[in-house]
């Protein structure tokens, strides 16, 4: 299988999803003559022309909200935030008119929208530009929230995302654009709500999404190596709908599990999963399910202290060390 | 900043329009009867609020009838309607019909949105309506994503899209004018000015010159005002604004001078401390839209006075009707509440039976 990174698996995804239906169109700031922010949609717009990959001005309230009147039609948007921290000026077509549209109407009107971006800290811009908001939209049902690590998991999510008939917010990051991963060149999809086990254990689960699941997956490796602990990593994938099954599957397999996010720990993902830990697995447990976000504070600038903000390797280490 | 209502009765005559010339006796009985129809409907919604009946709030749209009707007659196959919570209005003109309309107010499972949305959310997609919005101006991105869908499509159309002089003060507007004019896109917004957000008076909430529509100048938008109780004048204006965006898919801001009768809505207490029982009754003798089209239609002998009250009676009796047909249906199931969530779950597709959708338990 070919190598390709992460931005061109995202970009793939797109091109083949706009080739197969003309009613998927790409929608945001830089899409299109300047190829992208982050460059995942270059070379989209030489190749599909202005009506399909549309430029915007900076206005995400209008430009998100005319994307979902624009799906109530039958049209597949897929609008870009140049970064997700930017929905907070679209909240309210985001939740309100995307999220809620089908259940204040009775079922009569659906919203097939993606909204995609990223949605992450680490690289030096500070609390307004680091935002991952992820629990925030898995809040709101009538929203589907997907956050891709690889990618594998980013092309064929995307690709379903599209498809889907419900608003999708798709979240990467700017820190796994770059990564390389094997795409196969045939055609696949990945259906929302599926876990994978990215890595096998018999000691301890380690449940992460998005950036975190590298982290997990670094932490692993240095577990066997220099603990002699298993450690079986389960990437969500996608937030809601959620893998209930896989993730209990593993917690009942290994009897410990550590959450990981990079997100803030107040009401994040990992709480909800401990709930439901708590509620499922509680004979299966043999210690009590721990947590890592990032430090509870606003995303900080210093270069010297961002990256400790969010959780590492070793701080994974030490929570495992803790209960294994 | 004068009223245009109170100071314009010389306005010119608007039913030489081509617009109105071409109308029938018929058709203009038609307006009559709609208009008729949405406030007999609201003053039965009103007895059901006083009775406990309706929950959370029901702004009343009883004055403004003109302007829904008005508007709403020229609506072709590929135009379609957005509004916002003020709704019942452009709702019964699009030609709902009011049981699913009464039964939603009641919150019941024969209510138009099953009960799910309530007064400010009624929703007819096959009648190309597309609400009944609840969050000031949330709604005016979406009648340009309606506009967007029209020119994406290839199709002949406009989005109205409706909104209180309130929402002009919101940024999602302005973001949206933008959009409008600089993609060129087939959208109409309508302010229906009744000259009070809530319980602010325009002059104390809104900063212009000489009108609302006017901040479109800044645009590059075409604008104009118009005095909305005359059904003619209203349809005249709005047909130029249909005609720009069907002919150039151009915007139009057409600011619609309107009158409620009641509060913001009926938990609008105060309604009559931020304007006097004077004013109001001003514009009922003097403004009112059904009066003045029934005494057009008396003098143009469209409309005899016994076959108003044979109208007017059948306004009265549908709208009995409807609340009997809501009291007597059935309440949303608890099951339901977790229906029309997601598209996929409802359907039970693949991809509603995969993973979590739900997390109570």
């Amino acid at each position: 299988m070919p190598e390709i990174t992460y931005r061109e698996a995202i970009r793939h995804a797109l091109a083949e999803e706009l080739e197969r239906d003309e009613n998927v169109v790409v929608i945001g700031e830089e899409v299109a003559e300047y190829d992208g922010a982050y460059k995942v949609t270059e070379g989209l717009w030489k190749r599909f022309g202005d009506k399909r990959i549309v430029d915007t001005p900076i206005s995400e309230a209008a430009f998100i909200g005319m994307g979902v009147g624009a799906s109530m039609l039958g049209l597949r948007p897929v609008m870009e935030l140049m970064f997700w921290s930017f929905a907070t000026v679209a909240w309210d077509q985001i939740i309100n008119n995307a999220g809620f549209v089908r259940y204040m109407s009775g079922g009569l009107i659906n919203c097939p929208i993606v909204i995609r971006g990223p949605a992450n800290g680490g690289t030096g811009v500070g609390a307004t530009h680091s935002h991952t908001p992820e629990n925030m939209l898995a809040n709101i049902p009538g929203l589907k929230v997907v956050c891709p690590a690889t990618a594998y998991d980013a092309k064929g999510l995307l690709k379903t995302a599209i498809r889907d008939n419900d608003p999708v917010m798709f979240l990467e990051s700017t820190l796994l654009y770059g990564n390389l991963g094997e795409v196969p060149t045939e055609e696949y999809l990945i259906p929302l709500g599926v876990a994978d086990v990215k890595r096998e254990g018999t000691d301890i689960t380690l449940i992460a999404h998005g950036g975190a699941v590298l982290t997990a997956l670094k932490a692993a490796e240095l577990l066997a190596a220099e603990h002699d602990i298993s450690a079986e990593v389960v990437d969500l994938r996608s937030i809601r709908p959620l893998d209930e099954e896989t993730i209990l599957k593993s917690v009942r397999k290994t009897h410990r599990a550590v959450l990981i996010e990079e997100n803030k720990p107040f009401c994040g993902v990992g709480a909800q999963i401990s709930s439901m830990l708590m509620q499922k697995a509680f004979d299966d447990l043999d210690a009590p399910v721990l947590r890592i976000s990032a430090i509870d504070a606003p995303a900080i600038y210093s270069p010297h202290l961002e990256a400790k903000q969010l959780p590492r390797p070793t701080d994974v280490i030490a929570k495992v060390l803790s209960i294994c | 900043m004068p009223l245009l209502m109170d100071t314009a009765v010389t306005t010119p005559n608007f039913d030489t329009a081509p617009i109105n010339q071409s109308l029938t006796s018929e058709d203009k009985l038609r307006f009559l009867r709609d208009m008729m129809r949405i406030r007999r409907f609201e003053q039965g919604a009103l007895q059901q609020y006083s009775q406990g009946k309706i929950g959370g709030f029901l702004h009343v749209y009883i004055g403004q009838e003109s302007v829904a009707v008005g508007t709403v007659s020229l609506m072709g196959a590929n135009d379609h309607v957005i509004t916002a919570y003020r709704d019942h209005g452009h709702a019964l003109a699009v030609g709902m019909n009011m049981n699913e309309c009464m039964a939603e107010l009641l919150g019941k499972a024969t209510g138009c949105s099953k009960g799910k949305g309530g007064s400010m959310h009624f929703f007819a997609p096959d009648k190309n309506y597309w609400g009944g919005h609840g969050i000031v101006g949330g709604q005016t991105p979406l009648g340009l994503g309606l506009a967007y869908g029209i020119k994406y499509k290839g199709l002949t159309g406009a989005a109205l899209c409706f909104m209180g002089d309130g929402a002009t003060n919101q940024g999602a507007w302005y973001e949206s004018l933008n959009l409008a004019s600089l993609w060129d896109l087939p959208v109409v917004y309508i302010i229906e000015n009744n000259q009070y957000s809530m319980g602010t008076s325009l002059d104390r909430s809104s900063a212009f010159r000489s009108c609302l529509a006017e901040r479109a100048a800044g645009f590059a938008i075409d604008w104009d005002t118009c005095n909305g109780e005359d059904i003619y004048e209203v349809r005249a204006k709005t047909q130029i604004a249909i005609d720009r965006a069907h002919k150039q898919s151009r915007p139009t801001v057409l600011e619609i001078d309107t009158y409620r009768y009641y509060g913001h809505s009926v938990a609008d207490a105060k309604h009559k401390v931020y304007r006097s029982e004077e004013e109001i009754e001003r514009y009922k003798q003097n403004h009112d839209p059904i009066r003045l089209w029934k005494a057009r239609l008396i003098s143009e002998g469209v409309l005899a006075e016994g076959k108003y009250d044979e109208m007017d009676a059948a306004a009265k009796a549908e709208a009995d009707e409807s609340i009997k047909f809501a009291e007597a249906s059935p309440w949303p199931s608890e099951a339901s509440i977790s229906e029309d969530v997601y598209f996929e779950v409802d359907r039970q597709t693949i991809a509603g039976r995969t993973g979590k959708h739900f997390f109570n338990d």
